[in-house]
């Protein structure tokens, strides 16, 4: 155990994994992204830029996920900051962990089938429905943007929560009362003290979502109704209907690159606006 | 604030219940709930599609986790004495494992595997001694299910035995040696014990993430079905009632193992809080 080749040893499994199935494929998404697609649909090798030349075909689909990823982010932010907040400072600490893992939980299970149920709550029997009852008539909700918005919220609230409770919940409670014996009143503790010393909660939890949703296909699929297309949706089309890989791969590259820019802009901005940031797992 | 609190868990928790409510459903329709009945979970359970879909999940995500957790531990372990260039360069390649998208790797996986198979079948068949048969067709199905499953797991499985590690007291290793042991005696009785918990929370994990998974399945299961397939494609046809059966099914399956993994993280982390 001692010897540093017994501990290489070690790491060879994982390696070889990673290397065959993580760094290669991706290798391979980046090479085909220059290739000519076959008649068949494979891939014959090239090297042009048409591929990337024409990703403005697939415009829309890069619209719709850069309007609704930020979109998505922020609605899960509103509301999972005042649920963060509840939990980590106003919450009777005794059911806190119960509280917790009730939000973690929902999290793990699958997506697919929590997503599903919303087709039931936003279709025609569901709340348009019940706004019927009420007099508001003509209603629809699923198949519409809002539906896929309302979907995002759900699926990734957890993943917002969860930073940012941990950053609330860290920090020195005394200073609340030292900001309140100060004579500020509760709006002003929370703007100048709380919120502060939040943020890095806020900036992981928006960094994870927004990641995430980059890639999202399910729920666009599912509550979108085929009207509101991501790039996950166009890269299923892409690749398991009009069999184009090297076209889907232009598509897959480039949005991975988008996230990378965005990501590394939006973390440069945190680091200057916040001085550190802390990593947070989910567990 | 508590109602506030109450109508989140409300908002997180009603759609989970609807499920459940209409899977025990009478009737075929979600508004008029029209008396109690299992007769959904009876038609999944006898519906060979579904059982197959299940067969298939559960075989994939038991030798996922197996293979994560194995892989995975060790890997940790491994890395706790390795610095410099290859630590940097393990680090970076497990932090693209996690935070690239599902259905980038779903991808990757396809065109990667797909464009070797055809490389290798017909040189396989050209080699292969005629009196064993046909020669094997490798293509998409199980193995690939598997093999990709392992790879984000076994990132994941990485992440958390390595925390464990590092928040692990280093003073009984030392104990532990000098009073004599074994390296691989210090290993079974000091370190093993106090990493267990987060490899059995990492197996658990691995084993959900692979049963629930879809997006990656969707593109590397070739002609194979898993139950996140078959629940999808039989959205895609229309809402039926079983749908809601088998879904309650998988959300009490992967509840139970969650639960088990969040006990099994907590179990080590209290004591050592104390010290």
């Amino acid at each position: 155990m001692k010897s540093s080749w017994a501990h290489r040893l070690l790491l060879l499994p994982a390696s070889l994994w990673l290397l065959v199935m993580l760094v290669l494929p991706l290798l391979v998404v980046f090479v085909f992204s220059f290739g000519e697609r076959a008649p068949a649909g494979g891939y014959i090798p090239a090297f042009s830029f048409d591929n990337y030349l024409n990703l403005p075909a697939r415009l829309t689909a890069f619209k719709n996920t850069m309007i609704m990823a930020p979109l998505g982010t922020l609605a899960a932010l509103l509301i999972a900051y005042p649920l963060a907040y509840y939990l980590a400072i106003k919450a009777n600490p005794r059911i806190r962990t119960t509280l917790l893992v009730m939000i973690i939980v929902p999290f793990w299970t699958s997506i697919l089938i929590r997503t599903y149920a919303w087709i039931y709550i936003l279709g025609g029997r569901g709340i348009p429905q019940l706004l019927d009852w009420v007099g508001i008539e003509g209603v629809r909700l699923i198949n519409t943007p809002t539906a896929v918005l309302i979907g995002i919220i759900y699926g990734y609230l957890p993943l917002m929560v969860f930073p940012i409770y941990v950053s609330l919940e860290k920090f020195d409670k005394r200073l609340l009362e030292a900001s309140e014996d100060l004579g500020a009143s509760p709006l002003r503790t929370f703007r100048d003290v709380t919120l502060p010393l939040s943020i890095p909660g806020i900036a992981t939890g928006c960094m994870l979502v927004f990641i995430l949703l980059m890639g999202e296909f399910l729920i666009p699929a599912l509550l979108g109704g085929g009207k509101v297309f991501f790039v996950g949706n166009a890269l299923v089309d892409l690749f398991l209907q009009s069999r184009n890989w090297t076209y889907g791969s232009a598509v897959a590259a480039a949005l991975v690159i988008i996230m990378l820019v965005t990501v590394t802009i939006y973390m440069k901005l945190i680091m200057r606006g916040a001085g550190q940031r802390e990593d947070v797992s989910l567990l | 604030m508590r109602i506030y609190a109450i109508v989140i868990y409300l908002f997180l928790y009603l759609p989970i219940g609807i499920i459940v409510l209409f899977s025990f459903n009478a009737g075929r329709h979600a508004s008029d709930f029209q008396g109690f009945s299992v007769k959904w979970y009876g038609k999944v359970l006898s519906n060979p599609f579904a059982m197959d879909a299940l067969t298939t999940s559960l075989t994939v995500a038991l030798i996922t986790a197996l293979l994560a957790s194995l892989f995975g531990t060790m890997a940790a372990l491994g890395l706790q004495q390795v610095r410099g260039r290859l630590r940097a360069l393990f680090d970076a390649i497990i932090y693209v494992a996690i935070m690239i998208p599902g259905i980038v790797i779903g991808i990757a996986t396809l065109i990667a595997l797909v464009t070797a198979f055809n490389f290798v079948n017909p040189a396989l068949a050209a080699s292969w001694p005629e009196w064993l048969g046909d020669a094997p067709r490798l293509g998409m199905g199980r193995v690939s299910l598997v093999a990709a499953h392992t790879m984000f797991t076994m990132a994941l499985v990485i992440v958390i035995v390595r925390a464990r590690i590092t928040g692990m007291d280093r003073t009984l290793i030392e104990a532990s040696a000098d009073l004599y042991a074994t390296p691989m005696g210090t290993f079974r009785q000091v370190t093993l014990p106090q990493i267990f918990p987060a490899v059995l929370a990492g197996f658990l994990l691995s084993f959900t993430f692979s049963f629930d998974d879809f997006i990656i399945a969707f593109f590397v299961a070739g002609a194979e079905t898993t139950l996140p397939i078959y629940v999808f494609s039989s959205i895609r046809r229309g809402v039926t009632p079983e749908i809601n059966a088998i879904g309650t099914m998988v959300l009490a399956f992967s509840l139970t193992l969650l639960v088990a993994a969040q006990i099994m993280l907590r179990r080590r982390a209290r004591p050592m809080r104390q010290d």
